[in-house]
């Protein structure tokens, strides 16, 4: 009884031990994996992410596992037997092979396979039979060539290229499910900090969920070749507060505010090509092929990512959009000085 | 017996006229001329499709580079994937495999001579016409000149609405004509090695390249069919107004997906089982032992095959497939790791307990092993589908298919250029330049593709022009960058080796590596007819026989 209770308090203090070394260093790898890269797939902070990384480490750690055993092999092969240099040119004893030795490197990696399958199976059911609650946000994502379109079914949101989800409190899970659709080519959602990809195929629906428990600005970008300017296709999302969130669907959700200090960048913008592409909610302007403007300078970017959203850059993007995105589907629309001026002054109001 | 084989009767040509000596080269049906031909062809692709790869990577080499606009950079990605593979590895394996199958067996020639020339001329004009798209494909649009949709070309963006011009017909056709020439080649292979062998070389003697070779030549047919299928339907899309593949009207995107990997992943083992088939030979011989458990490696390479057609959809984790799908590709993708483990576990017990003589084709082989083992061990963290959801077309897959397809298949090729070079040439190459160029080589691959697989992990994607600051990936692209540098200095020194020797090396008899297959039986380079007289053999190393006949091989098989 007595040896009992002493190995199970040397159990305790152990496990105590291990956890007091493993907490900080745990913390300390999750910083090391943040600094490393905002879009390291190692530093989760969604369900998915989370469970994608421990199949990772599990698969990283069996195939390290793997690599130590059969490369020792490889270099003691090597090293034992080069041809001595007092050869006596005689062939070494010759070896045709061995049913037995056969049989257990067979059955040994059908063992690992197995283990690592079941492994992997339990993951993808995990994310993709996840049910989804009452409560959870719907976003579709519609690719287009090279930018994101955001609607919120029900919320009378529409907007581009800057998504923004609520946070997901883990005892009261609020994930977001996002609709994935294309307009034109092929295109995949990567966010790595929020989870694995998903693509976005013409007539091929698909979906997947995040549930992100930390609030912040999570960056990623297109990871399915779809045309010139894949490369700026990018990706950002902004996890907020319930409150910040709800705040924001109640902003974005309003027509456009119009000023008459602006009218005749309005009257441009009306009167040229602009409407043929862009929406303006509460204007004439109802276009679909390009991104949403009516609250333009809520946004932090534009041309998906591609630069800051200053007045500068606006009026350089509608002057020259190659200079910012060469083969961007955005065309230089030949304004005057003048009219530039207007257009962005304009287009500076849509808050 | 085979000796009387060795007998030389050397056509002296070497003084003829140039013209006369092209006219006989571009006329020829012998299959050794034919592999030579297909060698120096992918030689020549394989400098052009590098010097794509080193302008993609000088691009990267820093965040925000403008060394070449997005869609040049979008163009050397698409032809330098289609050229490799295409255009460098197929012709050079179907190079080798045209050039030994007939003397290992111990034939005259390829079962259909003229299909083999006929074969070669059409992948021939495959390239060129995939080539000649940078002058002529501007069509009436002047949109893009080369192929610019990547070398799977998904679908929709191959469709006249995103692709204008004639750059992706140039790429359609190009495939489809070389991909006749494929199964031509791979038609000529399988009767070659049913009808032809010489006598007493029944299946279960044939040497592992014959066999491997085999295996191969079934898979293109198996492989290429859907390919050319898929090809012919985008061609009816974009000029018949089919529908196939046209999502605006109905088509599938995801099918053209599933035709062409349906290709893409046997095509993988295409490429891969003639590498195994050098290997096979080139580590026996320097490990002066019998290849270990014979039998069980003819098995795994048909079990390896049979495999490799139902597990296309691992290339698809990420298209949205449903959990049970997903699941049955992972459970498929991994069973391959079984048979492919049992072949390098097979290779190190050749080289156990045997006297290893570390020349530069073995030392090739040796590089093979290494990076083979690191391919296959990515290769499973990648079958794991929700690894996979993070780690699809980013530079992590694009590091782990160069580890075999560089890594792997080149090194192997590599290998069996120098260890068949004194046989194809009659000369011996220079040891001290392959050994440099085997350094160099293998530094360069490393910094290359070892650094290439941390950026994917960082979330950094493939077929990307150019790249913000502040991602973490701007030192790892530079060291990769560099590491191109050392592999293009290798490839010279290889290149240099090769005409050198041609032209000065030391003159070698019919088998200097003192080795056992019936290739090494013949002259160096062997006469037109092969053999004098049809070689008899009574195992699988009819050399080994002659040389030890107080304790030939037939006693154990």
């Amino acid at each position: 009884m007595g040896i009992r209770s002493s190995s199970h308090c040397f159990m305790r203090f152990a496990v105590q031990v291990m956890v007091f070394l493993c907490v900080p260093a745990a913390a300390l790898a999750d910083t090391a994996a943040r600094s490393l890269s905002p879009t390291n797939i190692f530093a989760p902070v969604s369900t998915p992410a989370h469970s994608i990384m421990g199949l990772s480490l599990f698969v990283l750690a069996v195939t390290a596992g793997i690599f130590a055993i059969v490369f020792s092999l490889l270099v003691y092969c090597v090293v034992k037997f080069g041809k001595p240099a007092d050869d006596d040119g005689r062939e070494p004893p010759q070896v045709y092979g061995s049913n037995q030795v056969e049989l257990a490197w067979t059955v040994i990696p059908v063992l690992i396979v197995v283990v690592l399958f079941l492994a992997t199976a339990r993951v993808i059911a995990s994310i993709q039979k996840a049910a989804q609650p009452r409560n959870a946000i719907q976003v579709i994502a519609i690719g287009h060539q090279f930018w994101w379109e955001y609607r919120y079914p029900g919320l009378q949101v529409v907007t581009a290229n800057e998504l923004h989800i609520p946070v997901s409190d883990p005892a009261n899970p609020t994930p977001t499910f996002i609709t994935l659709l294309s307009a034109d080519t092929d295109h995949s959602f990567w966010v790595p900090r929020l989870g694995g990809k998903t693509d976005l195929i013409p007539n091929h629906p698909n979906s997947m969920w995040v549930d992100p428990q930390l609030t912040g600005l999570y960056v990623g970008q297109c990871a399915q070749f779809c045309g010139t300017q894949h490369a700026k296709m990018l990706l950002r999302v902004y996890v907020q507060s319930r409150q910040e969130f709800d705040h924001w669907i109640a902003q974005q959700s309003q027509p456009a505010q119009t000023s008459s200090t602006v009218s005749e960048g309005q009257r441009i913008f009306e009167s040229t090509a602009c409407i043929n592409c862009h929406a303006v909610s509460g204007t004439l302007a109802n276009g679909r092929f390009g991104p949403d403007l009516t609250h333009l300078m809520s946004r932090e970017t534009i041309a998906s990512g591609a630069a800051p959203n200053t007045p500068e850059n606006l009026r350089l993007w509608i002057l020259n959009p190659d200079s910012i995105k060469p083969g961007s589907k955005m065309p230089a629309m030949g304004l005057s000085d003048h009219q530039l001026d207007a257009v962005t002054a304009y287009l500076a109001t849509l808050h | 017996m085979a000796t009387d084989a060795i007998t030389t009767l050397r056509a002296e040509t070497a003084s003829l006229p140039f013209v006369v000596r092209l006219h006989e080269w571009v006329t020829t049906v012998d299959h050794k001329r034919l592999g030579i031909m297909y060698i120096v062809y992918a030689l020549v692709f394989l400098m052009i499709g590098g010097v794509e790869a080193a302008i993609m990577r000088i691009q990267l080499i820093r965040p925000h580079n403008n060394f070449v606009s997005p869609e040049v950079f979008n163009q050397m990605f698409t032809m330098h994937g289609t050229t490799m593979i295409f255009f460098v590895i197929m012709p050079m394996l179907f190079g080798f495999a045209n050039y030994l199958v007939p003397l290992m067996i111990g034939a005259r020639d390829m079962a259909f001579p003229r299909l083999n020339a006929f074969s070669f001329w059409l992948t021939a004009f495959g390239g060129i016409l995939l080539y000649f798209s940078f002058l002529g494909a501007n069509g009436l649009y002047g949109n893009g000149t080369a192929p610019d949709v990547g070398w799977f070309a998904y679908a929709p963006l191959t469709s006249r609405t995103f692709s204008l011009g004639h750059s992706t017909d140039f790429w359609t056709l190009s495939l489809l004509i070389s991909g006749f020439g494929s199964i031509g080649t791979a038609v000529n292979i399988i009767a070659t090695i049913f009808c032809m062998r010489c006598p007493g070389m029944t299946l279960a003697k044939m040497p592992l390249l014959a066999w491997l070779n085999l295996v191969m030549a079934v898979l293109v047919i198996l492989a290429i069919s859907p390919l050319s299928a898929a090809q012919i339907m985008l061609a009816v899309d974009r000029y018949l107004g089919g529908h196939f593949f046209d999502t605006q009207a109905g088509g599938s995107a995801v099918i053209w997906m599933h035709f062409f990997w349906i290709f893409g992943h046997p095509e993988v083992y295409v490429l891969v089982i003639p590498a195994f088939a050098f290997v096979s030979e080139i580590v026996p011989v320097f490990s002066r032992k019998a290849i270990f458990g014979y039998p069980v490696m003819v098995a795994a390479t048909v079990c390896i095959a049979f495999i490799s057609m139902s597990v296309w959809a691992h290339h698809m984790f990420t298209v949205g497939m449903n959990a049970n799908a997903n699941t049955f590709f992972v459970l498929s993708t991994m069973a391959i790791a079984v048979p492919t483990g049992i072949k390098i576990f097979n290779w190190l017990a050749t080289m156990w307990g045997g006297k290893i003589h570390f020349k530069t084709p073995m030392l090739f082989c040796i590089g093979f092993l290494f990076q083979f083992l690191i391919a296959g061990l990515t290769g499973i963290m990648l079958s794991a589908a929700p690894f996979t959801w993070h780690l699809g077309n980013s530079y992590f897959v694009v590091a782990h298919f160069h580890y075999v397809i560089v890594g792997a298949i080149l090194f192997a090729t590599f290998g069996a250029f120098y260890y068949w070079f004194p046989k194809m040439s009659g000369k011996m190459y220079n040891e001290t330049l392959g050994k440099l160029h085997f350094w160099l080589f293998l530094i360069g691959f490393h910094l290359t593709f070892d650094f290439m697989h941390v950026p994917g992990l960082l979330g950094m994607p493939r077929r990307i022009y150019t790249y913000e600051p502040g991602r973490g990936w701007d030192t790892l692209n530079l060291i990769v960058t560099i590491g191109v540098f050392f592999q293009a200095a290798g490839i010279l020194v290889f290149v240099a080796n090769l005409l050198w020797s041609y032209f000065h090396g030391e003159t070698v008899g019919s088998d200097p590596w003192d080795a056992w297959t019936l290739e090494w039986s013949t002259s160096s380079p062997p006469p037109a007819y092969n053999f004098a007289i049809i070689p008899e053999v009574r195992s699988r190393r009819p050399l080994w026989d002659l040389k030890h006949p107080e304790d030939p091989d037939w006693k154990y098989e």
